[in-house]
């Protein structure tokens, strides 16, 4: 097994050129796992941890926008300044594993692993997001939506580094929900994140299908119906949107819950966030 | 003042919170646990298990095995020089399957080689065809005979009844409930791992190995081994905890047969997910009981029918059996009885002992009945346990007198007086972690539910059925030092610190020295049965006492005075009536003193066909009290607070209590709200720590605990085990608490999100 341990950002791009097959390693906290199980053996290695020009983010206060690097942990992520600018993905950030997972756990990984349940997934989902994704040709800026396409399937292609996430830094509610039946440290049956821009909701689902769902015509029925000025919305309109949540979830039964309550529960975690932001 | 700043000399002794003599190394990650044992050339060896929970093996071809450089051996159950099979109480488990495989993991084969890698690609180089057969996995299908038998044992390891009194009574008041218990798992955090070092020859092997009871171990090893005991020796490696799931056999015998095949040292490590499948776990188990008393509450008659699901093995499963029916009745005092108990064979996976053996399934459905009767008559929980507490002298439905110290009514008492958590849902600094759903932020607190939940136990201590329980301890004084020897298994509880404690208080002496922990002296029992304490404690004292009788004679013939006069004080020798005092350092200079001892328990009789007999040996009580907040519309729980008042006889080491108490109780919530191994048709969903559910320090509530010390007369230094009570009320108070919160009949653990919502 071969390990390359680039240390700038033109030599990992040139590793992961070099040998597209190779597996991009960051803080390891999914692969370890993989590896250690015997579900992946890898033949070859670039890990990234040690590239500057990941771990670092960017504010733009004319764009209003956070370009935030692969590397960059979750520890961070659930930090000032990082939590002031998009306070749900720090949310999120917080229940990611335990401080122990948080300081290794990047976010280029959960984007890289694009599990169902990644914890940092509906929020990037919510805020429409753009995945960077950087080849020594070249870079493509890919909208969130379109860049996870199935459960740990991506559009990423071999030889291409997740270089960055950029996020706009928004004024309005946001916030991320997530069931689990440990207080932390667990991952989610059922999670949900909502944005509200003036005068439009986005809600992300996550947990309860093959990728992040977002909630077309629960967004459409809260963006007309509830007072952005007042800030306020009828209990019958949260009703209809946790009824049109539950229908969009596409769940499954497995070991971990089932399909009914996890349909359930999308329901009542969307109300409740729906309540928190128009009160 | 904490035993590390006492005048030397005197730190360490009973009563006092003596250190613990390997914690710095624990903490501090230097302590050699088992699976850091390694030895010159050793070999890795694997195992190589069963995916099928019930099939007949076909063929095995381990020629694409052998052809892997590296692999040094590859046996199955030809391999076996000795006894095929080995087992706790029956011996009717394989060594390796031969002809059949019953559950998903046996063990079939087994590799040695090089590396750990060499072994994995040995292992799947192992050809193994199966024909799938249909498997057993409702137990009542067992019981009701409708299974042919999966084991030429047959399908039911042991049925009992319990028949006592008048069976005709019925009412005026009734209750009646089926409740459930899932799977749960010892999960220890340190996981199986052996070194087998085998002698020139093959003359004989010592194992290194993490187990609980090191002579039974040796015992069964010998046997499958074709070995005389003498030439089968056991070493005792570091321990990660246990909790009855060392008990049997895992890896024992297919190390040693690796190194004895091989002629080189081996080591086996499981991993997690084996882990899950290498031991046995708490058993799963419906019980159903109908309660009759009269109009104040009294208890007039306990019905009941337990069905454990004793897995493909019998292990502990018939002694379990027995713990259960035996304490069908709580520590409620009650007459009369109809018990039916069954313990039975199925494919899922075996199931032994684990912490509170039996009893925790007992306890979980007296205890919701308690809360029904309550109900029934309008009485609150705490009521309706006073007016039926048990006392001491008073019967079981086993015919058998409660002798032990029974403080039931006093702890039910202290407990109510224990504080409340005087926070409002959410606490004052609305910490999201002190609500249900915690992290995820899931609760809004004016959602949030609040109950309050009861239980109390009775749980016997030691080894029933007229099992000659017994412990052995040599102790040497020589110089002011004191060597002490036992074959105790130390796992965590903390007998190695008790010991240097008895030592002390006995003998005067400042240092105790602890020899290796082997089989090269008698026996000392399990550690398990809350039983440590009282047996090996039992054990260390006695031949401390001897050790001192020998010293006062001595000194008494050397001063011409009575030994009887003579007594320790402090580190000193005294004349109780003279002017003598000499320190024992210097009254045993150049000298030595060297004495073993057995502590036995009385003997226990087997019960007859109606149940009836003096089985136990002795009793311990616990009282719980749980607070909890609910999110009802999401099933999410928060225990806010447990609170526990426990009959301990004496707290020999108020730490060790203290920490027994709190562990056991993180253990009763984690059954009482995540921890279940899911058996899909025998298959196994959750074996890892992603999936199979422990509380962390996030989810543990605060505790507060008082206790009752009142000294056992028949118990050598006055002290009850503390191990297991913790575990067995503190499940049903949970869920007390959490039916309490939202009005709904809750009668399966763990609870589920699921069942709080659609319930
Ligand atoms: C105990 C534990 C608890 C956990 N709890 C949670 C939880 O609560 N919520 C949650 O969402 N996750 C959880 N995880 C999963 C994991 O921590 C997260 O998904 C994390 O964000 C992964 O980041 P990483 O840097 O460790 O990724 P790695 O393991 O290094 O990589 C993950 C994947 O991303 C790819 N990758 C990484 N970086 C790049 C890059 N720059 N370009 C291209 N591909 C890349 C890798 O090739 C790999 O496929 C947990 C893991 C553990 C071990």
């Amino acid at each position: 097994m071969s390990v390359v341990v680039p240390t700038s950002l033109a030599d990992a791009l040139r590793a992961v050129a070099d040998d597209p097959d190779a597996i991009v390693l960051a803080g390891g906290t999914d692969l370890m796992v993989e590896f250690n199980e015997g579900r992946r053996r890898p033949s070859s290695i670039v890990a990234v941890h040690r590239v500057p020009e990941l771990s670092t983010w960017h504010h733009d206060p004319v764009a209003g926008t956070l370009r935030i690097g692969a590397g960059v942990t979750y520890d961070e992520i659930e930090r000032d300044p990082i939590a002031r600018w998009v306070p749900a993905l720090s949310q999120a950030a917080r229940t990611v594993g335990s401080p122990q997972i948080r300081h290794a756990a990047t976010i280029g990984g959960n984007v890289g692993t694009a599990s169902p349940a990644g914890d940092g997934l509906p929020v990037l989902a919510a805020l429409d997001a753009v995945v960077e994704l950087t080849h020594e040709r070249g870079v493509r800026l890919v909208p969130f939506g379109d860049f996870m396409v199935g459960p740990k399937r991506t559009v990423r292609q071999p030889g291409e580094l997740i270089t960055a996430v950029t996020v706009p830094v928004l004024s309005g509610y946001q916030g991320y929900t997530k069931v689990g039946v440990r207080n932390a440290m667990v991952i989610a049956t059922a999670s949900v994140a909502l944005v509200v821009r003036p005068g439009a909701v986005a809600i992300a689902l996550g947990s309860v299908g093959p990728t992040i769902i977002r909630c077309h015509d629960a967004e459409a029925l809260v963006s007309a119906h509830a007072d952005f000025e007042a800030c306020r919305v009828s209990d019958d309109v949260v009703h209809e949107a946790a009824e049109l949540v539950r229908a969009a979830a596409r769940p499954i039964d497995d070991h971990r819950s089932t399909a009914a309550y996890r349909r359930h529960a999308v329901g009542v975690l969307a109300a409740r966030l729906l309540r928190r932001a128009f009160q | 003042m904490s035993a590390v700043d006492a005048p030397v000399g005197l730190a360490g002794r009973l009563g006092q919170s003596a250190v613990r003599p390997d914690g710095v190394a624990k903490t501090q990650g230097t302590f050699e646990f088992s699976g850091d044992l390694s030895a010159d050339g050793f070999l890795w060896g694997a195992t190589l298990r069963s995916p099928h929970p019930h099939a007949r093996i076909v063929r095995i071809d381990l020629s694409g095995a052998w052809k892997i450089d590296g692999v040094q051996a590859v046996i199955t159950a030809e391999d076996v020089p000795g006894r095929l099979t080995y087992g706790l109480i029956s011996h009717d488990q394989p060594v390796f399957a031969h002809e059949v495989v019953r559950f998903v993991g046996e063990p079939v084969a087994a590799v040695a080689a090089d590396h750990p890698d060499t072994c994995r690609r040995a292992l799947e180089a192992i050809v193994v065809e199966y024909e799938v057969l249909t498997s057993l996995t409702d137990p009542e299908q067992a019981v009701d005979g409708s299974f042919p038998p999966i084991h030429p044992d047959g399908n039911v390891i042991r049925h009992q009844r319990i028949v006592r009194g008048d069976q005709t009574i019925e009412g005026p008041v009734v209750v009646e409930g089926t409740y459930e218990l899932g799977m749960q798992d010892q999960a220890f955090l340190g996981l199986e791992a052996a070194l087998a070092v085998p002698d020139p020859g093959g003359a004989g092997v010592e194992l290194h190995i993490a187990t609980q009871w090191l002579h039974e171990d040796r015992k069964q090893l010998a046997a499958c081994l074709d070995l005389p005991e003498e030439q089968v020796r056991l070493v005792l490696g570091g321990v990660g905890g246990a909790f009855g799931a060392r008990e049997d056999i895992s890896l024992q015998v297919h190390s040693c047969l690796l190194a004895l095949r091989t002629g080189r040292p081996v080591r086996m490590a499981y991993s997690r997910h084996e882990s899950f499948l290498g031991h046995v776990h708490r058993h799963p188990c419906r019980v159903w009981m109908r309660h009759h008393a009269d109009e104040s509450g009294r208890l007039l008659r306990v019905e009941a029918r337990f069905v454990f699901d004793g897995g493909a093995y019998a292990s502990t499963s018939s002694a379990v059996l027995i713990n259960g029916i035996t304490h069908a009745q709580g520590p409620y005092h009650c007459d009369n009885a109809t018990v039916d108990g069954w313990a039975v064979r199925t494919n899922n996976l075996p199931c032994g002992a684990m912490r509170g053996f039996g009893v925790v399934q007992a306890c979980f459905a007296h205890e919701g009945q308690m809360d029904k009767l309550a109900a029934a008559i309008g009485v609150d929980p705490v009521e309706i346990r006073l007016r039926n507490a048990m006392r001491t002298g008073d019967h079981l439905i086993t015919g058998q007198v409660v002798e032990s110290v029974a403080p039931v009514e006093r702890l039910i008492r202290e407990l109510a007086e224990l504080p409340l958590p005087t926070e409002p849902v959410g606490g004052h600094d609305h910490d999201p972690m002190r609500l249900p759903g915690g992290a995820g932020l899931t609760a809004d607190p004016a959602t949030i539910r609040r109950g309050i939940g009861w239980a109390i136990s009775i749980k016997n201590l030691m080894y029933s059925e007229a099992f000659d329980d017994y412990s052995t301890a040599r102790v040497r004084l020589a110089d002011g030092v004191a060597t002490v020897k036992f074959a105790t298994a130390e796992v965590g509880q903390g007998f190695v610190t008790l010991a240097g404690q008895i030592a002390r208080s006995v003998l005067g002496v400042g240092d105790v020295v602890l020899d290796r922990i082997d089989t090269h002296i008698g026996s000392a029992g399990s550690t398990s049965a809350s039983r440590q304490t009282w047996m090996s404690g039992g054990a260390v004292d006695g031949a401390c006492r001897l050790v001192r009788e020998r010293l006062f004679e001595h000194l008494a013939a050397v001063h011409d005075l009575e030994p009887f006069q003579l007594a320790i004080d402090g580190s000193d020798v005294i004349d109780t009536v003279g002017t003598l005092r000499v320190s024992v350092a210097e009254a045993t200079a150049g000298l030595e003193f060297d004495e073993t001892f057995e502590h036995h328990h009385r003997p226990t009789e087997d019960l007859d066909e109606f149940g009836q007999g003096n089985c136990h040996t002795a009793f311990a009580f616990a009282a719980h009290r749980a607070v909890v907040d609910v999110d009802p519309e999401l099933g999410l729980v928060k225990v806010v607070q447990v609170a526990t008042v426990q009959d301990v006889g004496r707290a020999l080491n108020p730490l060790s209590v203290t920490g027994q108490i709190e562990g056991g109780i993180a253990q009763g919530v984690g059954l009482a709200v995540m921890e279940e191994i899911i058996l899909v048709d025998g298959h196994v969903r959750n074996a890892s720590f992603t999936d199979y559910l422990l509380p962390t320090f996030l989810d543990m509530p605060d505790v507060v605990i008082g206790l009752v010390e009142e000294p056992e007369p028949q118990a050598p230094l006055g002290a009850k085990g503390v191990g297991e009570p913790p575990t067995v009320s503190s499940t049903p108070a949970v869920v007390a608490a959490i039916r309490d919160a939202i009005g709904k009949d809750l009668h399966r653990v763990p609870v589920r999100p699921t069942d709080i919502v659609f319930g």
